[in-house]
């Protein structure tokens, strides 16, 4: 079985996120990038599929010379290849345009799995998936609790707003996973060694055969007209409990009209 | 005036909030027209619509719609796209909502938003990024836009239609039948509000120092009819399962009232509840970040202030 898993690199989930002034697009440099946590757990879900069927674990990255980081991360949790697509061009890609570069990307390599974290934590959209599946014309079985496969049957539990529907489909699909489904190992040091060594693909916008148009602030269809850090809320009322503390929150909470 | 598609959210014939509120949202722009997937729409239903304004409710219910999750749902919306020509589509950020208007956005070749907290008549989108630290207009460049809006953002309010049933027939391909639903499993989640949607969310965190200590804040919350929500931290302890998570890798709620209890207030979880309208703090550490968003703070035991506050709760109902 042949595995992808497409991860992106994030600034660090506990740091202060803001955009530029000069383009609107996130900050990435002024805070570490890391692996996108979600996605560890794309990555551990493969490993564990290739380790109980055989086959072959592929992290499939689109982002600056720095990303490159990130994928070797998830390379050292047990993954056997990468591909890093970057390209100056790529800079300002919306989930459209993002969604093309990747899909172009794992066409034709074919791939029985391709695996997505449940969202970024950076832009929170939560949509690739579902947009690498339609350009791929490909059955897309998202929010997996739990992944099955036997030969090419592929069996999910999918999140719901109620509880869970079991779904099945054919391979090869689309899979995104919750946080739920597994524990991510770390990777061990012999992982972080076998990683530096491992073969990583660097692709270009051209490599793809896509026109530079299609990517990029170009590529988009959406942009940001303008944006503001909200204003500091005023400061409220804090007191110190003195053993009527609830009573105190109750008075505040009539006197907002909420009880 | 030009039609705006609304994608109905509910499950059976139960409508969810956020669906009125998209309704509401989408009078700004044009005539609502609701398109109401699957099983469930009755004479009731299509009253309660119009009763927020839908003109037409186009139902589309056949075994194609209710056997396959997502492809389906995304190809009627494309055809919709084409056929109506609507000023927008609007649908909740719920993942099956993101993932029909992605998906149609790719094959109608139109532009998506997501997680808007209002449009402007001109479909200028209002965002709250980075765990509303910063608010971002938008817009779709390409196509028609197609927005998808966070729960609780905008007000639902009446403005009396009578609304018109269509049944309409919608040819799927079987591409997008490839995905079948084998069964559905409902989890009991007793009579507590869903989390999203609540109007009132109490929450615990490393404070309340184990599974037991969930009890106080459970019954705080149902004395305000509340949904109840955790840290990270207590939930990657197992002392409240997963899907309670409020945060970055959690939920993303908006109650008009959040009460954080035992909570410090790291990033993490302000990125789930900063947008909140009224935020009460309970926690023993006066130094706590939480204590920066919060209207009403209480430094002291939550195991003292919270029973007191229910039962001072319930003593003024």
């Amino acid at each position: 079985m042949k595995i992808a898993v497409c991860v992106k690199q994030v600034p660090d989930t506990w740091a202060e996120k803001k955009l530029r002034d000069s383009d609107s697009r996130l900050d990435r440099e002024s805070a570490d990038g890391v692996l996108n946590e979600l996605d560890e757990y794309a990555v551990e879900q493969a490993l564990q599929l290739v380790e109980a069927a055989g086959g072959e674990v592929v992290i499939v990255t689109m982002g600056p010379e720095r990303a490159g980081e990130t994928l070797r991360k998830a390379i050292s949790m047990g993954a056997d290849a990468g591909i890093h697509i970057v390209d100056d061009n790529l800079g300002g890609s919306d989930a459209v345009a993002t969604s093309a570069v990747l899909a172009k990307a794992l066409s034709g390599r074919e791939f029985d799995l391709i695996l997505f974290g449940s969202e970024s934590t950076d832009a929170r959209m939560s949509v690739i998936p579902a947009m690498v599946a339609e350009r791929l014309d490909l059955p897309q079985v998202t929010f997996a609790q739990k992944v099955d496969i036997n030969g090419s049957e592929l069996t999910v539990e999918r999140v719901t707003e109620y509880g869970f529907d079991l779904l099945s489909a054919q391979l090869p699909a689309v899979v995104s996973v919750v946080e739920k489904i597994n524990e991510p190992r770390y990777p061990s040091f012999k992982g972080i060694m076998a990683a530096k060594k491992k073969p990583v693909e660097i692709l270009t916008v051209a490599d793809l055969g896509l026109e530079p148009s299609v990517v990029g602030a170009s590529g988009a269809w959406s942009e940001v007209a303008d944006f503001a850090a909200r204003p500091p809320k005023a400061a409220g009322v804090v007191v110190t409990d003195e053993g009527d503390g609830g009573v105190k929150i109750a008075d505040f909470l009539t006197s907002q009209k909420i009880i | 005036m030009t039609d705006v598609l609304v994608l109905a959210e509910h499950h059976d014939s139960d409508i969810k909030r956020i669906t009125l509120e998209l309704i509401t949202g989408a009078r700004a722009l044009g005539n609502p027209v609701v398109l109401w997937l699957g099983t469930g729409c009755t004479d009731d239903t299509v009253a309660t619509l119009g009763n927020y304004g839908a003109t037409k409710v186009l139902v589309a219910d056949s075994d194609a719609v209710n056997n396959h999750p997502v492809a389906p749902g995304a190809e009627i919306v494309a055809s919709l796209i084409d056929s109506l020509s609507p000023v927008a589509v609007l649908v909740a950020s719920t993942a099956d909502g993101k993932e029909v208007a992605a998906r149609a956005a790719i094959k109608s070749n139109c532009g998506i938003i997501t997680d808007a907290v209002e449009i402007a008549a001109d479909s200028t989108v209002t965002q709250s990024v980075f765990g509303g630290s910063t608010v971002v207009h938008s817009r779709v460049t390409k196509g028609t836009p197609i927005i998808t809006v966070r729960p609780n953002a905008i007000p639902a309010s009446p403005q009396p239609f009578a609304a018109v049933r269509e049944d309409i027939a919608v040819s799927i391909s079987a591409g997008a039948q490839r995905v079948t639903v084998k069964d559905r499993t409902v989890v009991a989640k007793g009579a507590r509000p869903e989390l999203t949607e609540a109007e009132v969310v109490v929450s615990g965190g490393r404070g309340v120092g184990g599974p037991e200590g969930f009890g106080v804040i459970e019954t705080l919350a149902d004395s305000l009819n509340a949904a109840v929500g955790a840290s990270r931290a207590a939930t990657d302890a197992g002392w409240y399962p997963h899907q309670f998570q409020v945060g970055q890798t959690g939920k993303t709620v908006s109650p008009q009232l959040y009460i954080a209890n035992g909570i410090s207030g790291a990033i993490q979880h302000r990125a789930g509840m900063q947008t909140s309208k009224v935020v009460v703090v309970v926690n023993k550490d006066p130094e706590a970040p939480i204590f920066e968003l919060a209207d009403y703070g209480v430094v002291g035991d939550l195991f003292a202030v919270v029973p007191q506050l229910a039962e001072e709760i319930t003593k003024r109902k």
